[in-house]
């Protein structure tokens, strides 16, 4: 079973070389789309096997741990990568199943293939790196692939969109290098847990805040935390609507929360300082991402600013889990329900959130406009669409049955256990701004009269469609199936976080 | 020495974020990220360096412990190399982009290059 887990990153990379290769052979060219997803189905199916499987820690090529020196470069699969790894390779399935009707409008399909499967293989990768450089690679790997991804239209506002995305990106990227050479000269370690180890050791000095500051601004740019936010309301809007999925969907979970959260969580090790920074991110992100979407009339940029604000929520939930672990007398327990909270919420924004998207790109594809007052009375021209539709902005608002219920529940119950009641107001305040949003994103987008552009549309082809009811399902089965998901997926993520600096050095995490 | 080199990396890493933030034009800010790149790579060559090391290479008859007690440290180079490729990467894709938009928009001037707002 431990020789399968790096195939999760080798087998998208592989197959997106292959499909470049077979796009200029003629009698494979058609056959590009159909590789492409049963290499994403396969990567899917690995993740569940791994689910229950037990793995002990793989060091690439044998060398193995030597307590001295650390010479192999690791790859983690431990309950935190299992969750990470099947919320990409699902939304990464459903987005190609997506892509493959709504891309027929665009030429050289195969490129968007193959830079699709890349930008895959390198957040399977950025999930499973257990040493700080690979990170980093894999982190400007699928940092590369969705700038070319987002530009792939070609048009102005695309190529703009791009150009910032792409200058802010690297300015991050460049602060993530710089937090990690200082990690390297403090420790003298790049394995992961190595450094949490020489970490302890030490103990806070100035160099170690400097790493911890670089990491965290640059990483909080990759997730779109404020003020580092101003590259996502044009990269997400422009790009094509399976990118977008894919972008707001997992991209600035994987490369940016869940980078954040490993990082301050099992190397630094939470402290009363950086809890306070996270806590001050997610709520600004929160607040100011829900105020500026509350203006949107484009349906794509008020998502693009409703996943700020989602992700400000993960983000502060695991603030107020970090600063309760760092007390003197630590809660257990409210950190963990915390944490739980974050990482459903994870889960349910990755799952709403590219429902919403791919559904913004069916109804901008059919109807042929972004903008919310020139659509209307989608119901009755667009069944299937406007259901969906609906589903995923009841999710987002919150209301139970559907999964982002439980998840902001549960959020708020912790941030009040932990007796934060100010961010637990600030946080219920957020969520009922967001519920009037949808409100009225479904007033505008579902009812009403039909305008004179929705009463020619058509039904999203049958593959879109396909899409995003798999997704509904997944929307109502999440709110559902709550005990089930926290026993075997985000359980064992928790507990990842749960225990901190010691979670990376312990032999086989369930 | 010690100090001052490490601060004069820092004033580069300073000067590309400078150029970024304040230059209109975007062959400009192109230059601003590689300048940004290339201080950071220069900080991390500086975290390895030993004053007087010999270069990592094993001479004829020297023996392993001789290396790793004189030789600068190999590992900060290697992560230099990868880092100066993706950096390659991105100036291609950012000159790439960069040919686009001025097909697109006929100027190079940022202030003009604002058709999204908000």
């Amino acid at each position: 079973m431990a020789s399968i887990v790096p195939l999760m990153v080798g087998l998208p990379l592989g197959v997106a070389f292959a499909v470049v290769a077979m796009a200029h052979a003629k009698p494979l060219k058609r056959l590009t789309g159909l590789v492409a997803v049963l290499a994403v189905l396969l990567n899917f199916a690995i993740a569940l096997a791994l689910l229950g499987a037990d793995v002990p820690r793989i060091f690439l090529g044998g060398w193995g741990p030597d307590p001295a020196r650390t010479l192999g470069i690791e790859v983690l699969c431990d309950g935190l990568t299992k969750m990470m790894a099947v919320t990409i390779n699902a939304v990464a399935l459903v987005s190609l199943l997506f892509a493959g009707a709504y891309m027929r409008r665009f030429t050289k399909v195969w490129l968007f293939q193959a830079l699709f499967l890349l930008m895959t293989g390198a957040m399977n990768g950025v999930v499973l790196a257990g040493d700080l450089f690979n990170l980093f690679v894999f982190l400007e790997i699928a940092a590369i692939a969705s700038y070319a991804l987002v530009a792939f239209g070609c048009e102005s506002e695309e190529l703009e969109a791009a150009f910032r995305y792409l200058v802010l990106g690297t300015i991050g990227s460049a602060f993530i290098l710089l937090g990690v050479t200082v990690l390297y000269s403090v420790t003298g370690q790049l394995n992961m847990a190595a450094v949490a180890g020489k970490l302890a050791a030490i103990g806070p000095g100035p160099a170690v805040l400097l790493a911890a500051a670089a990491l965290i601004g640059g990483l909080a740019l990759k997730a779109a935390m404020v003020p580092f936010h101003a590259w996502l309301p044009d990269a997400h809007p422009s790009a094509p609507a399976p990118i977008s999925a894919m972008l707001s969907g997992v991209l600035i979970k994987a490369s940016g929360v869940y980078a954040i959260a490993r990082l301050i969580f099992n190397v630094f090790g939470p402290t009363p300082q950086y809890a306070a920074i996270l806590i001050v991110l997610g709520a600004a992100s929160m607040v100011i991402g829900m105020l500026m979407a509350m203006g949107q009339w484009d349906l794509k940029r008020l998502l693009a600013y409703s996943s700020i604000s989602q992700a400000g929520y993960i983000i502060l939930a695991f603030g107020v889990a970090a600063e309760v672990l760092s007390r003197a007398t630590p809660d257990r327990a409210v950190a963990g329900l915390c944490l739980f909270g974050g990482l459903f919420h994870l889960l349910n924004h990755a799952a709403f959130k590219s429902l919403l998207f791919l559904a913004s790109g069916s109804i901008e594809q059919q109807v042929g406009t972004r903008q919310l007052k020139e659509m209307g009375g989608l119901t009755r021209r667009m069944k299937v669409t406007a259901f969906c539709c609906r589903i995923g902005a009841l999710s987002i608002a919150g209301v139970p049955p559907f999964n982002g219920f439980f998840s902001k529940l549960i959020i708020l119950l912790g941030l009040a256990m932990a007796q934060q009641y100010v961010l637990c107001a600030i946080a219920a305040a957020v969520a009922v701004g967001t519920l009037l949003m949808y409100v009225r994103v479904q007033r505008y987008v579902l009812e009403g009269p039909p305008g004179d552009r929705v009463a020619r549309a058509g039904e999203a082809p049958a593959l879109m469609c396909l899409a995003l009811v798999v997704l509904t399902i997944v929307c109502i089965a999440a709110g559902l199936a709550i005990v089930p998901l926290r026993e075997h997926l985000l359980g064992p993520a928790r507990d990842v976080l749960l225990n901190a600096t010691n979670a990376l050095s312990m032999g086989a995490m369930p | 020495m010690g100090i001052a080199i490490y601060v004069l990396a820092f004033s580069v890493l300073l000067v590309g974020l400078y150029a970024v933030v304040a230059k209109k034009n975007v062959i400009k800010v192109i230059v601003g990220v590689l300048i940004l790149d290339y201080a950071v790579n220069l900080v991390l060559v500086l975290v390895g360096y030993r004053t007087g090391g010999q270069a990592p290479i094993l001479e004829n008859g020297q023996s392993g412990a001789e290396l790793a007690a004189r030789a600068v440290d190999p590992l900060p180079q290697a992560m230099v190399l990868t880092s100066i490729v993706i950096g390659l990467g991105l100036t291609a894709m950012m000159v790439a982009m960069a040919i686009r938009l001025y097909e697109k928009y006929g100027t190079f001037d940022m202030n003009r290059i604002r058709s999204l707002r908000g």
